[in-house]
């Protein structure tokens, strides 16, 4: 039981700590600009096909620095030529915009490299396992990921709240105007965060591409998810952004490890029902069976009762 | 005003010409033959490479040959319903509307379910414009079963019958003592579950089932939580009906976590699943599978997957079923010397063909079940003559169950329509 408990944990961790590159980019945009981008996802999986293709040619390590920045650089004129020129119209528009950018990324990524999965695999550097516990393998690769994520939070939050750029972000997300007359190029600062958001998201994909597996549809199993952890953690936290993306990564390691369903709740009430009724796939649905489905479970209990997320600051 | 003119005149011409080309072609109409799954979307690399085989099938075996009934050629008209039962209906109606009465399917059994009963019911209300359900792919039993239908032929064992077979050889393995199942939570990965269990029980007693697990399809980011349950349980294989990405995922996870234990699959191959496998999947990986895979016995067929490769350097012949199934139905065209969806049922039935690779397929009439025989692959680069995904691995087949011994009975109780 321990040894589930350790290795769930572990398992857990890295998928919270993925998640979390993923939104800390999105909830630093929602906060800036007011608009959830919907491509953020799609510049996850451009990560994962950059780096996939520089890997080819150059090994992995050059796809791990080179593909962030492509991609980064592609977010920053997104945001120059097509965020900015759509802004006047309202969010309504912008909103629109991103979920147009996010079918149209994943149509160029299978017209460029096809709709099959890409043999995308990580360095044989790190091929070896980091530790064996009660004879499971922790693989180097999955240390990795912990160590490049928690660099990743660990380098954002001093850069927010320690470095003198950060603070003129912060202060760009309060009181743009004031911010502006201060002699600050606001909207310059808004395509560097974009930029710097989806170069986040692009790194995410560039990591979790060898293990996640690369293919064009790599962007819809995450994309919903990152959005839900936003909302979790409370729209534009960055703090929120980390805890609800353990929070999520734990929940569902746990959920899978665990063997408990509804027969077991059904015991402890000393009720049962005839294979035969009518509700028998409730009655017998497992915890593990619907893991994968309990975020947005918690997404709407907190919406139910602390609809501004557990960190996030009420609108007025 | 001169351009509204001139598009006029532009129009009038158009006109004139698709005139001149219906009455040229209208003596040697094209055999229009609609291809339905998905071609965008989350699982498009199967619906696509399934297309490019069809395709390629009509203009190797028929076109190119001077076509069918006397000199007609076969169109193949891709559908996309983007493995989703709505669109498929959807689609069907654009069939219908074009005048298409021949449809093949064959991804997710949902949809191939939702698609017997849409043309059960419109071909009962449109005598005399009925429409043909070739399902090369779908293996719930459920379609030759329950809900068999005069109107639907499949070409793909079921998946009874596959793991009737699949057991029979891990009954043999006298190493494996304890199996963990593993599948998509829906109708396909239930039945796989179930039988697997039943199976199992029969053949081996004293192989404990350590695991039982279903995962939403298409919705899992990281499979290795669950392979983290699968090494605790200390099970010495496992079974998974999974495809496509939950597929590779699922042995990427079990691969990287170092447990060395054999995975028995359906379609753990082709698409960029056998390229990322690689030489970590080697000798662990099995499929159980129609028609044999390296080593071809016949130079008919190896002469077909040179043509094909040639023709489409990325691809592979992944699926040889839609081949026979295509061979098959214009067969019984040229038996019946007729489209009509009836006619074409009627010849279709009973019928017992040669494949290209010298393997006997039977229709039985009955439930319109097809039978032939059944092979387990080994994923491998070792005896490979073609590799799949350029990877230099591919599948080698190492254990024949001949036709006779995957019949299985069947529940079906046909409702034949009377003309």
């Amino acid at each position: 039981m321990l040894e589930v408990f350790i290795f769930a944990t572990l398992n857990g961790l890295v998928t919270g700590l993925l998640l979390f590159m993923l939104a800390s980019g999105l909830t630093l945009i929602f906060s800036m600009m007011g608009v959830l981008n919907f491509a953020h996802a799609s510049f996850y999986m451009l990560g994962a096909y950059f780096a996939y293709s520089i890997s080819l040619y150059m090994g992995f390590w050059m796809g791990l620095i080179f593909a962030p920045l492509i991609v980064g650089v592609l977010g920053a004129l997104v945001e120059r030529y097509g965020l900015r020129r759509v802004h006047k119209s309202g969010h309504v528009a912008e909103l629109v915009f991103t979920f147009g950018l996010a079918f149209l990324i994943e149509e160029s990524v299978q017209f460029f490299w096809g709709p099959t999965t890409k043999n995308y695999q990580y360095p044989d550097i790190l091929d070896f396992p980091l530790f064996t516990l009660f004879g499971q393998e922790f693989s180097a690769y999955r240390g990795f990921m912990i160590a490049i994520s928690m660099g990743i939070f660990i380098g954002l939050y001093r850069v927010l709240t320690h470095s003198r750029i950060g603070i003129i972000i912060q202060a760009a997300i309060t009181h743009p105007h004031t911010v502006s007359n201060l002699g600050h190029n606001v909207p310059q600062i808004f395509m560097g965060v974009f930029g710097v958001g989806t170069a986040l998201a692009a790194l995410a994909g560039v990591i979790a591409g060898p293990v996640l597996t690369t293919f064009p549809g790599m962007a819809v199993v995450l994309g919903s998810i990152v959005f839900v952890i936003v909302v979790i953690g409370g729209l534009g936290s960055l703090a929120g952004a980390f805890i609800a993306s353990l929070l999520i990564g734990l929940l569902q390691s746990y959920a899978i490890a665990s063997d408990v369903g509804m027969p077991d709740l059904l015991n402890l009430l000393g009720l049962s029902f005839e294979r035969s009724h009518p509700l028998n796939d409730l009655w017998t649905v497992t915890l593990p069976q619907i893991a994968p489905i309990l975020p947005y479970l918690l997404l709407v209990l907190v919406l139910i009762f602390r609809p501004t997320g557990l960190l996030g600051k009420r609108e007025e | 005003m001169k351009n509204s003119k001139n598009s006029l005149k532009l129009n009038g011409l158009l006109l004139a010409s698709l005139l001149c080309l219906s009455t040229v072609g209208a003596a040697q109409e094209p055999v229009r033959i609609a291809f339905m799954d998905p071609l965008s979307g989350a699982f498009a690399s199967i619906g696509n490479s399934g297309l490019k085989q069809i395709q390629f099938a009509a203009d190797y075996l028929f076109n190119s040959k001077g076509g069918i009934l006397g000199g007609r050629m076969i169109e193949i008209v891709p559908l996309d319903n983007k493995q989703s039962p709505t669109e498929t209906q959807i689609q069907f109606r654009r069939a219908i509307s074009e005048g298409l009465q021949i449809i093949f399917q064959g991804n997710s059994s949902a949809v191939a379910n939702t698609l017997n009963s849409t043309i059960s019911r419109h071909n009962r209300r449109n005598p005399g414009q009925e429409v043909l359900q070739i399902n090369y792919s779908a293996v719930d039993p459920i379609l030759t079963e329950d809900n068999c239908s005069f109107w639907h032929f499949r070409f793909d064992s079921h998946a009874v019958m596959k793991l009737n077979i699949l057991t029979d050889f891990i009954a043999m393995n006298e190493d494996i003592k304890s199996m963990y199942i593993i599948g998509q939570d829906y109708s396909f990965g239930h039945v796989v579950s179930e039988t697997s269990i039943r199976l199992l029980n029969e053949k081996r007693p004293d192989i404990e089932i350590v695991g039982n697990e279903f995962h939403p399809i298409g919705q899992v980011k990281d499979f290795t939580p669950y392979v983290t349950k699968i090494v605790s349980s200390g099970a010495d294989a496992v079974i998974t009906g999974n495809f496509g990405a939950d597929m590779v995922s699922l042995a990427r996870s079990i691969i990287d976590s170092g447990l060395d234990i054999p995975i028995y699959t359906f379609y753990a191959a082709f698409d960029g699943i056998t390229a990322t496998l690689g030489e970590d999947g080697k000798n662990r990986i099995r499929l159980i599978h129609n028609e044999t895979s390296n080593p071809y016995l016949t130079e008919e067929r190896r002469a077909f997957n040179r043509a094909f490769k040639a023709a489409n350097p990325d691809n592979d012949v992944t699926q040889p079923r839609i081949i026979n199934a295509l061979s098959m139905v214009v067969a019984a065209m040229e038996e019946s010397q007729s489209t009509d969806p009836y006619d074409v049922a009627l010849a279709l039935e009973d019928m017992r063909f040669i494949t290209m690779t010298g393997d006997e397929v039977w229709m039985r009439a009955s439930d319109h079940q097809s039978f032939q025989s059944l092979h387990i692959s080994v994923h491998t680069d070792e005896g490979i003559e073609f590799d799949a995904d350029n990877s230099g691995f591919g599948l080698y087949s190492e254990y024949h169950v001949p036709q006779e011994e995957t019949i299985v009975e069947s529940s079906c109780q046909m409702r034949r329509p009377r003309r």
